[in-house]
């Protein structure tokens, strides 16, 4: 009876359930509507990119554009310059910080508050900060313009530590006591009893790198001056910079392919990614 | 290693146990201490190569005057002068507090609003296909996407201006007019960004007890009302740390003006990150870069800890 009080109230004074879904859907397609603009458009003929209204359907579908993008620009290059990079980062991240994070969780050793201190304290640093002296320091070490200096500065990752030890510490310190009655080295415990539950927290740091690295553009814009050394992101701004507006859908060709993997990644780990996004309150 | 260190090991453990304090570590600690020095390696030695001794550099190079090729100048306090005389630099400064204004606060509005829409009743299926969608622009490249906004904010053939000339504005000249283009970039943000607060908010959401909705429904509480004075309070712990990650975000704008407008027209869009970018990497004066890196830096300590004491007023822990 209660409950069908408090929907009679419902229904009276808050927006109507339909009038609220309709609102909702009209958000999502316009959240949604440049991501399909740039699908259609991208099988259009050139000459029919700047047709209004929009087609979302295209009448000749071609996959003209694609041709171009590959005539225009290295896109294997680029494709294979963005998952090496990407790659390396997200494997790199996973091993320093389910190492640290374990560290940091389960062992004991001097100065642990002060050093897991100095790697919260490295999370409220952005990289816009530091990246003038990150230059010279992989200058000095003769790494700009190579991939390997995108990559290496990469590995060590703040949030990456602080969720693995928040991981490691969900999990019930028992398991270990039991390893260790049992005379197993501190390694053989990581390695045989924790290390193996840690999957679906690496998973989340993989991730997030991975989306984060994947559609990287400062570090890449400041560090590859050659084009050999482009990521996908660089190649299609320049790409747009050197076509104009004459052929976008060419441009959208290229940027419909980067978003590929990303999509994927989307589909196959979105539980993880929205996990590590809400907790780490970082999106970049 | 490990199968060699087991007897050795064992019989030491009954005496460590009770021996806390300055005894002699035995085999085992001293095990530990090793495996978490090299655990702790990459990540401390990667964290103070490229984090810890960057940001001391940064200090120190914002008081000389340096293009890389020759040596450096002594410059004590001129870079940030200059910084303060540099009408370029002030402007992006100014461009940037507006910019992070508006777009956090039109970002929060939006994540709000639909994260109370997709928290009504509804089917279970239809809200994660409605949650997928607004997540959904976080996963592209904030670069790529410019260049597709670029064309759809085109003054005369972007299928914005096609829309607004549906319900009668007329071509508003998006990119082009120092009026606008700001907004453009604000828009062009927004959409990318505000489904990190949606989410944010929908989680805090779900941390509020049912009970609580249905003894305020039982009050009288209705529609607005109720969300104005009970779902908020409830809230506002989440909305805290939306509003502080979404400003920290905000300050460090760049890939969407630098791809959108270049800072351009005029100085109407130049951002901080971008006046960093290009007075280093452009223009090779790495001592002012790194001045208003600083800058920055100081000033994102100073807005977050502000609304950490702000906070204080308005956030309620339940």
């Amino acid at each position: 009876m209660s409950q069908a009080t408090l929907n009679m109230s419902r229904a009276r004074h808050s927006l109507a359930p339909w009038a609220r879904i309709a609102t909702l859907a009209v958000c999502a397609l316009l959240t949604l509507g440049p991501v399909i603009w740039t699908v259609s458009t991208s099988l259009r003929t050139p000459a029919e990119s700047f047709d209004l209204p929009p087609k979302i359907i295209p009448t000749n579908p071609t996959v003209e554009s694609y041709r171009g993008v590959f005539d225009q620009i290295d896109v294997w290059l680029l494709a294979l310059n963005s998952t090496l990079v990407t790659a390396l980062i997200a494997v790199g991240q996973m091993i320093t910080a389910g190492l640290a994070g374990y560290a940091f969780a389960r062992l004991d050793f001097r100065f642990k508050k002060p050093l897991f201190g100095l790697v919260l304290a490295t999370m409220m640093v952005p990289l816009q900060v530091t990246i003038v002296p990150v230059f010279l320091v992989l200058k000095s070490m003769s790494m700009t313009d190579t991939l390997l200096g995108l990559i290496i500065p990469a590995f060590p990752t703040a949030f990456g530590t602080f969720l693995m030890r928040q991981y490691f510490l969900g999990m019930p310190k028992d398991l270990g006591e039991a390893a260790m009655l049992d005379g197993a080295s501190p390694w053989r415990t990581f390695r045989s009893v924790y290390a193996p539950l840690a999957t679906p927290g690496l998973a989340i740091v993989g991730v997030l790198a991975f989306n984060y690295h994947w559609n990287e553009f400062f570090r890449p814009l400041i560090l590859e001056t050659s084009g050999q050394n482009y990521t996908l992101p660089l190649g299609l701004v320049s790409l747009q910079g050197n076509l104009g507006t004459g052929s976008i859908s060419v441009v959208l060709a290229g940027v419909v392919l980067s978003m590929i993997p990303a999509v994927a990644v989307f589909l196959v780990g979105q539980r993880p990614l929205r996990e590590g996004i809400t907790s780490a309150g970082v999106n970049r | 290693m490990t199968n060699t260190e087991i007897p050795t090991v064992r019989p030491s453990r009954p005496a460590a146990a009770p021996a806390t304090g300055p005894a002699r570590p035995s085999a085992r600690d001293r095990g530990t201490r090793w495996l978490a020095t090299l655990f702790l390696a990459p990540t401390i030695v990667g964290i103070v190569v490229f984090t810890v001794v960057p940001i001391v550099g940064s200090i120190v190079l914002s008081l000389f005057h340096w293009n890389v090729i020759d040596s450096p100048n002594w410059a004590g306090a001129a870079n940030y002068r200059e910084v303060f005389t540099d009408s370029t630099v002030l402007v992006s400064f100014r461009n940037t507090l507006v910019f992070m204004v508006l777009a956090v606060a039109l970002q929060l509005l939006i994540a709000l609003v639909l994260a109370l829409a997709v928290n009504g009743r509804m089917p279970v299926w239809l809200r994660s296909v409605f949650r997928s969608a607004f997540f959904f622009p976080l996963v592209l490249s904030a670069a790529s996407i410019s260049v597709v906004m670029k064309y759809l904010f085109n003054q005369d053939f972007g299928v914005v201006n096609w829309a607004l000339g549906l319900i009668g504005i007329a071509p508003v000249p998006w990119l082009t007019s120092e009026n606008s283009a700001m907004a453009a970039v604000i828009l062009v943000y927004v959409w990318q960004q505000f489904g990190f607060s949606f989410l944010l908010f929908v989680g805090g959401l779900n941390n509020i007890p049912k009970e609580i909705h249905e003894a305020a429904s039982l009050d009288g509480a209705t529609g607005l009302r109720k969300h104005l004075n009970v779902t908020l309070p409830l809230l506002s712990p989440t909305l805290l740390v939306a509003t502080v990650v979404g400003v920290i975000n905000a300050l460090q704008v760049f890939e969407q003006p630098y791809v959108l407008t270049n800072g351009g027209p005029g100085d109407s869009t130049r951002t901080v990150v971008m006046v960093i970018y290009e007075s280093a990497f452009e223009q090779l004066r790495f001592g002012e870069a790194s001045a208003v890196g600083v800058l920055l830096f100081v000033l994102i300590m100073a807005v977050t800890a502000l609304q950490f004491r702000l906070s204080r007023r308005f956030v309620h822990y339940q």
